[in-house]
């Protein structure tokens, strides 16, 4: 039954998959189900290397790798410093940690439309607006309120009792952090990890707004 | 004399709430103290706040002499051993005793050292390449003890460690608490809501009530000697057997139970002596100083009491019964035999019980 079902999810793919390797001629006929009867690579090469997006004939490799150098160090800096937060704001309570949790946590129910106008005046102040960092730092930013909620909750869930035992070792906040809790957060690291790249390699909004013309990342070329 | 653990005047506020005030403890170098109360009274607090784990409200922590009060845990010559054990699961047996040296830069060969003379005192060598999902939960403990051990404090804190174990365990691991205290000779400081424990291991227990020491002295006079209702309702299973009533003072005291039943109360040793006038009180008695048989007829109290419900635990058996029209227990040699609706003497000596203010429920 849930094979059933997973091939029935998979058939779009199957289709897009055999379409693409088939030649023009072939496509026009329009049988989309059958399998091609010459397999051929070229419209995959053309689509990477030289189609056309607007002015440009180099294909989707720039905005692929653009969007490769995005998601990436978005990812790895948002998680991190999620992971960080979260963790300070278990373990490490502080004057105002709950409301500053609150405020976060806020964060993560505005609409991001409503920022977009100040943000670009920001990272234009910033001299980032246009540029890879500039798309790196507005994802890090608006990853940080559902990241830095997972981590809370999921240190949160960890038994107290072996915090304050590294305290008494005399471990201390990176220490604590490094040797202890992340070994112990594989789990909610791989949520996190997901939900970023995901969510950064579909953005289209950001990336429009903020990467500039030279930077577009392929959802926004292969509009 | 220095003391090796020296508590002034502490106090501890969460927001409104008084979790300990202005308490004061003195613990000597080597002792074996024991907090003794029920959850909620603030005795795992006042742990942590030794441990350095939670800053204090108001006054001062001394270890061996020395101020610690805003001393990070570390600096304090402490070692804690948790409910939870505590132990860090991704890593070894091994690595779980030798984080805190780890982390204090000792030496290789020094760590090693340490580590092979605690698994030698608490037997778990076999184990030291474990994880602890592969250990039961005596051998998690032995390695939690073993981490405090292998820091080589002055001062081990224990927070209900045997709390989560079954009870043949909890008994063994008892027994091996104290053995280790007897070998190492270390200021021990242990938080327990048995009164068992409490009883074997220590040297003096402090029953805490509401953030405040009742009674601070050893298991015995606790016992026997308890300084208001509280700790002697406290302790003692099956618990004391209280009458309500009134006292008269003067030469010839008098107890007087509120069915009229009089009691003389010649050879108590009161700690203030009252005056004629009557006054209520409570006494207490425990269960194994009523005594029944030919036994009783030379107590001081004499009745005759109908045997209700009789529980045979074993070791000895409890029985039931009805003395000055209150419920009574009492503790009887398990070779005696009773029946329901047999009825046979009872009586007890006031001089081994306790009479108490019923006002200010402080003792006589």
């Amino acid at each position: 039954m849930l094979l059933f079902a997973a091939l029935y999810y998979l058939f779009p793919l199957y289709v897009m998959i055999t379409t693409s390797l088939k030649g023009m001629p072939e496509v026009r006929l329009g049988n989309i189900f059958a399998p091609p009867m010459e397999v051929t690579f070229a419209p995959w090469v053309k689509a990477w290397d030289s189609a056309c997006t607007g002015l440009y004939c180099e294909g989707l490799k720039p905005g692929f790798w653009n969007s490769v150098k995005i998601t990436v160090p978005s990812t790895i800096i948002s998680v991190l410093i999620a992971a960080v937060n979260g963790y300070a704001l278990v373990n490490w309570r502080f004057k105002g940690s709950e409301i500053f949790f609150t405020v976060l946590l806020f964060g993560s129910f505005i609409p991001y439309q409503v920022m977009l106008y100040p943000l670009v005046i920001i990272t234009a102040q910033l001299k980032v607006f246009g540029t890879l960092q500039g798309v790196v730092l507005i994802h890090t930013i608006f990853g940080m309120p559902i990241l830095t909620l997972l981590f809370r909750n999921y240190f949160a869930s960890l038994p107290p009792e072996l915090f304050k035992a590294a305290r008494v070792d005399g471990a201390g906040f990176w220490r604590i952090f490094f040797e202890i809790m992340v070994p112990m957060s594989l789990p909610i690291f791989v949520v996190a990890v997901i939900l970023q790249v995901t969510g950064i390699w579909n953005d289209f909004l950001f990336g429009v707004v903020f990467a500039g013309t030279t930077n577009y990342p392929m959802t926004v070329q292969a509009q | 004399m220095q003391h090796s653990v020296s508590i002034k005047d502490l106090s501890l506020n969460f927001g409104h709430v008084k979790v300990l005030q202005h308490l004061d403890l003195d613990i000597g170098q080597g002792e074996f103290i024991v907090l003794l109360g029920p959850s909620g009274c603030g005795k795992s607090t006042l742990l942590n706040c030794i441990a350095g784990l939670l800053d204090v409200s108001e006054g001062q922590i001394f270890i061996g002499g020395k101020n610690v009060t805003w001393e990070q845990p570390k600096d304090r010559g402490i070692g804690m051993v948790f409910q939870s054990y505590a132990l860090y699961p991704q890593m070894s047996v091994e690595r779980n005793l030798s984080f805190g040296l780890r982390v204090s830069g000792m030496k290789k060969d020094e760590i090693e050292k340490r580590v092979s003379r605690a698994a030698e005192i608490l037997q778990i060598g076999p184990l030291l390449q474990r994880k602890p999902a592969n250990l039961s939960g005596g051998q998690r403990q032995r390695v939690a003890i073993g981490r405090a051990l292998v820091r080589d404090v002055d001062v081990f804190l224990f927070d209900e460690p045997l709390s989560n174990l079954d009870a043949k365990l909890r008994s063994d691991l008892r027994v091996e608490i104290k053995r280790l205290h007897q070998r190492l000779k270390n200021t021990m400081i242990y938080v327990t809501h048995d009164q068992i424990e409490a009883l074997t291991l220590a040297d003096r227990i402090a029953v805490m009530k509401g953030g405040v020491i009742q009674q601070l002295d050893t298991p015995h006079v606790i016992y026997n000697r308890p300084v208001n209702l509280y700790v002697a309702g406290f302790i003692g299973s099956p618990s004391m057997n209280f009458f309500e009533g009134s006292l008269s003072g003067g030469t010839e005291p008098v107890f007087t139970a509120d069915d009229g039943t009089k009691i003389p109360a010649r050879n108590y040793k009161f700690d203030t002596v009252p005056d004629s006038k009557p006054m209520a009180a409570v006494l207490g008695v425990r269960p194994e100083h009523i005594v029944i048989g030919d036994h009783a007829k030379t107590m001081t109290f004499q009745a005759e009491a109908e045997i209700e419900i009789v529980e045979p635990m074993g070791s000895d058996t409890l029985a039931w019964t009805n003395i000055c029209g209150k419920s009574v227990t009492f503790r009887c040699d398990s070779d005696v035999l009773l029946e329901a609706g047999q009825k046979l003497p009872v009586g007890f000596d006031v001089e081994r019980g306790s009479l108490f203010s019923a006002e200010t429920t402080n003792r006589l």
